[in-house]
């Protein structure tokens, strides 16, 4: 019996043992597990610029977190602690990679399927085949380093995956990347292209919608241009590009005898009263003669055309008219107290009406229009009527309360004399 | 003999009316220069009336039920004959009780009137004023619009802070985990029949009181009276006072008619439970003294949480408010400064807290 226990205790001492072994095994795989060795940066992070990179900025670079190294890019052998053969040209060192050499060497991992299906299988692999249409990319082609490479965009050392609202290339910071060359006039002096795009797109509505609103759908330099293959996108294609997002607008202008017109003249169709990098927040003003005209910029006063764009804004301001009139009746009724929310209701179908009037507006026809016009005065002239019933309804209560104050007033007066008879 | 006489006597004969009505006959009530305070409980009497008949009133028409309360205030308000002065009444009125129970109650503690004898008629007066906050609190969510939900949410979950009991007592109130249609029907219950009948007996015991134990006299009138007994003065409550107090009951009518017609209460948006919580939301005035209190307590006190310190200190006062008579010495002059001074420190902190909770963001 106590050889049996001894025997059982010295088993239960061997399991301990065996069990804080594999343990502390496992401790040490699991921190030597998935560092690689990057004796680069042991000497690199105490280099000054343009040499330098810190621990800090490598760390923050997407290809550092998925576990590459410098090597990745640079080659040589980063698990040796001796410069001359961490960096010796037998490891395959490559030393700083040409400009001209950049995209080819993004492009063996990037546009190779299979690795980086490894880390993002969504990732698109066509970056370098797109880069070899762009201006870009041809220029560089022909011997011109001074056009953008992968890095001026995405940034080097320090690369973050577009979701990243730090990210260079994050939808919000895309135009800001794309003006530190193209709004440099010095710079971009050789290629005799505007350099005031930046400054125009700052003033725009889609700015306004990136940048202000925080609306990451809204279009920034690369909707309209392309990335990777990016290249303007032609005076007659401008019209596809804008109806990737507007529509319904398209739709209508498609129906125009202006698109005819713009087709033949070989103008940039939307681009033409809308103008493209500083576009504004469209007004009806637009179809007016005054302040922020467009029709009056190529028609004549008087002619067949400009009684059209006059009956046009007639109808636009006809409802926008109703809206608001209604629009003020109900603020007074609901001010008061009444319950108008089927008036409000309303105007927001009357508003509805409103805006795709004006999308109507492209097809330039008086017809299509006026049948969103008249939808929306309908509506209109009914939330009015709602909202007049609400101040008659508010005024006979209010009259009613004041007949009851009366009422009120008399026995309270009928009151205080029976007491001073009952106590007198 | 005319018709009412007829029915008058026939009435006596077998009632014996005029035994029942003796003590009113000979009921006299002192007459000083602090008598209108005593008016103050007379008109919250009026109100819980008038909030009986307009909720009345009101459940012809309302339908309690996540699906259907906000349409059938919707319907009350905009279809239904004279449904929005009905329903502007209701809530108009049951804020105006909570006024002026909360006025009552600190015009008892400041004239003394909650002294031996009368250590029961405050006791079931404090417990009516709670009840009346349940009223306040059950009834604000019948309407299911947004800002009554998440006043609701946000309410039940201080409840489910509470110690131990805290948990069940968030799942029986919300008859789940969240605020949903089984809430507004268990707060509906709440509303139209528990609340009203504990409330109905506690008014009748708080009159009854109220009737055996007379109208307190305050100590520094009481003193003057024994000074020069000729000074001593009083009315005769029926009919003299009860006419008075019927001319204060027609002035809260009429301004209950003023308040509904200029200012209707307002329906709101109807209530979604998967949008986020509107922001700067608050509760009713009533409840935003102690709101605010717990907004400003820090998260950490000590080793304590900050809203559960919070929760048990407004507990533990409301046990204390409730048994103040009893913590009076005999000797007057020991209690006299300190009670009057607590009433004033709760009527100073209840009046800044609810306007800084209003005023901040």
């Amino acid at each position: 019996m106590a050889t049996l226990q001894n025997s059982s205790r010295s088993f239960g001492a061997a399991t301990r043992s065996a069990t804080l072994a594999s343990f502390l095994l496992s401790v040490f795989l699991g921190i030597s597990y998935g560092q690689t060795r990057n004796s680069c940066l042991d000497c690199h992070s105490a280099l000054p610029e343009p040499l330098g990179v810190s621990q800090d900025k490598f760390a923050q670079d997407i290809h550092a977190q998925k576990g590459l190294t410098c090597a990745s890019c640079h080659g040589g052998d980063p698990g040796s602690d001796d410069p001359d053969k961490a960096m010796s040209r037998t490891a395959g060192w490559k030393g700083k990679i040409e400009r001209k050499q950049i995209p080819q060497l993004c492009g063996s991992c990037h546009s190779d399927p299979a690795y980086i299906r490894q880390f993002n299988p969504g990732l698109r692999t066509d970056q370098l085949d797109q880069y070899h249409t762009s201006v870009h990319g041809k220029r560089l082609a022909a011997g011109d380093t001074k056009v953008a490479v992968c890095i001026d965009c995405h940034s080097v050392h320090d690369l973050r995956a577009p979701s990243d609202p730090r990210s260079s290339v994050n939808p919000v910071n895309i135009a800001t990347t794309c003006s530190r060359c193209h709004s440099d006039a010095v710079y971009m002096k050789q290629y005799a292209i505007p350099t005031d795009q930046f400054a125009k797109y700052s003033q725009s509505v889609h700015h306004d919608a990136i940048a202000v609103r925080g609306d990451l759908s809204a279009p920034t330099c690369t909707t309209c241009h392309g990335n990777h293959g990016a290249a303007p996108p032609g005076v007659d294609k401008v019209q596809n590009v804008c109806s990737t997002c507007h529509v319904f607008q398209d739709q209508m202008y498609e129906q125009s005898s202006h698109r005819k017109a713009f087709q033949a003249a070989g103008l940039p169709g939307c681009v033409v009263c809308h103008s493209n990098h500083g576009i504004s927040h469209p007004t009806d003003a637009k179809l007016s003669t005054g302040s922020g005209a467009t029709c009056i910029q190529c028609h004549q006063p008087g002619d067949a055309c400009d009684q059209a764009r006059a009956e046009l804004l007639g109808g636009l301001n006809r409802l926008d008219t109703a809206i608001k009139r209604a629009d003020d009746v109900i603020a007074v009724a609901e001010s008061s107290g009444m319950e108008v929310s089927e008036a409000r209701m309303g105007q927001s179908q009357a508003r509805d009406a409103l805006t795709k009037a004006r999308v109507t507006v492209h097809s330039f026809r008086q017809d299509l229009m006026n049948q969103d016009i008249q939808a929306g005065m309908k509506i209109a002239t009914q939330d009015l009527e709602l909202g007049q019933r609400a101040m008659a309804e508010r005024n006979r209560r209010r009259m009613g309360l004041g007949m009851s104050l009366l009422a009120i007033g008399m026995v309270l007066v009928s009151l205080r004399a029976y007491i001073k008879k009952i106590e007198s | 003999m005319s018709p009412i006489n007829a029915a008058s006597n026939w009435l006596k004969e077998r009632l014996e009316w005029d035994d029942l009505v003796a003590p009113l006959r000979k009921k006299a009530v002192p007459l000083h220069r602090l008598s209108y305070w005593y008016f103050l409980g007379g008109i919250t009497l009026f109100l819980f009336g008038v909030q009986v008949l307009t909720g009345i009133l009101l459940l012809l028409y309302y339908r309690p039920g996540a699906n259907e309360a906000f349409e059938s205030i919707q319907h009350i308000m905009t279809q239904v004959q004279y449904g929005w002065l009905i329903r502007s009444i209701h809530s108009w009125s049951a804020n105006l009780m909570i006024f002026t129970a909360f006025a009552h109650m600190f015009s008892v503690l400041f004239l003394k009137a909650y002294r031996k004898p009368r250590e029961l008629t405050w006791l079931t007066g404090v417990v009516l004023l709670f009840l009346l906050l349940g009223f306040g609190f059950s009834g604000y969510l019948l309407p299911w619009n947004t800002l009554a939900f998440f006043a609701t949410k946000v309410g039940t979950e201080i409840t489910g802070q509470i110690p131990f009991i805290g948990g069940p007592a968030l799942i029986f109130l919300r008859g789940g985990e969240e605020v949903t249609g089984a809430t507004l029907t268990r707060f509906f219950g709440f509303h139209v029949a528990v609340l009203p009948g504990i409330t109905t007996l506690l008014i009748l015991a708080h009159l009854l009181l109220v009737q055996r134990l007379g109208m307190s006299v305050p100590p520094k009138v009481e003193a003057e009276w024994t000074a020069n007994p000729f000074a001593r003065r009083e009315m005769k409550f029926f009919p003299n006072f009860a006419l008075r107090e019927l001319m204060a009951w027609y002035v809260a009518l009429g301004a209950l008619g003023a308040l509904a017609a200029i200012s209707p209460w307002n329906l709101g948006v109807k209530a979604d439970p998967f949008s986020p919580a509107p922001a700067g939301i608050k509760p009713e005035w009533y409840f935003l003294f102690m709101f605010q209190t717990l907004k400003l307590i820090p998260a950490k006190v000590w080793l304590v949480d900050g809203e559960v310190l919070g929760v048990l200190v407004f507990g533990m006062a409301g046990v204390l408010w409730l048994l103040l008579p009893f913590f009076e010495s005999t000797k007057a002059s020991v209690t006299k400064s300190w009670i009057t001074g607590l009433a004033t420190f709760a009527l100073v902190y209840i009046t800044g807290m609810s306007v800084y909770g209003y005023l901040a963001k």
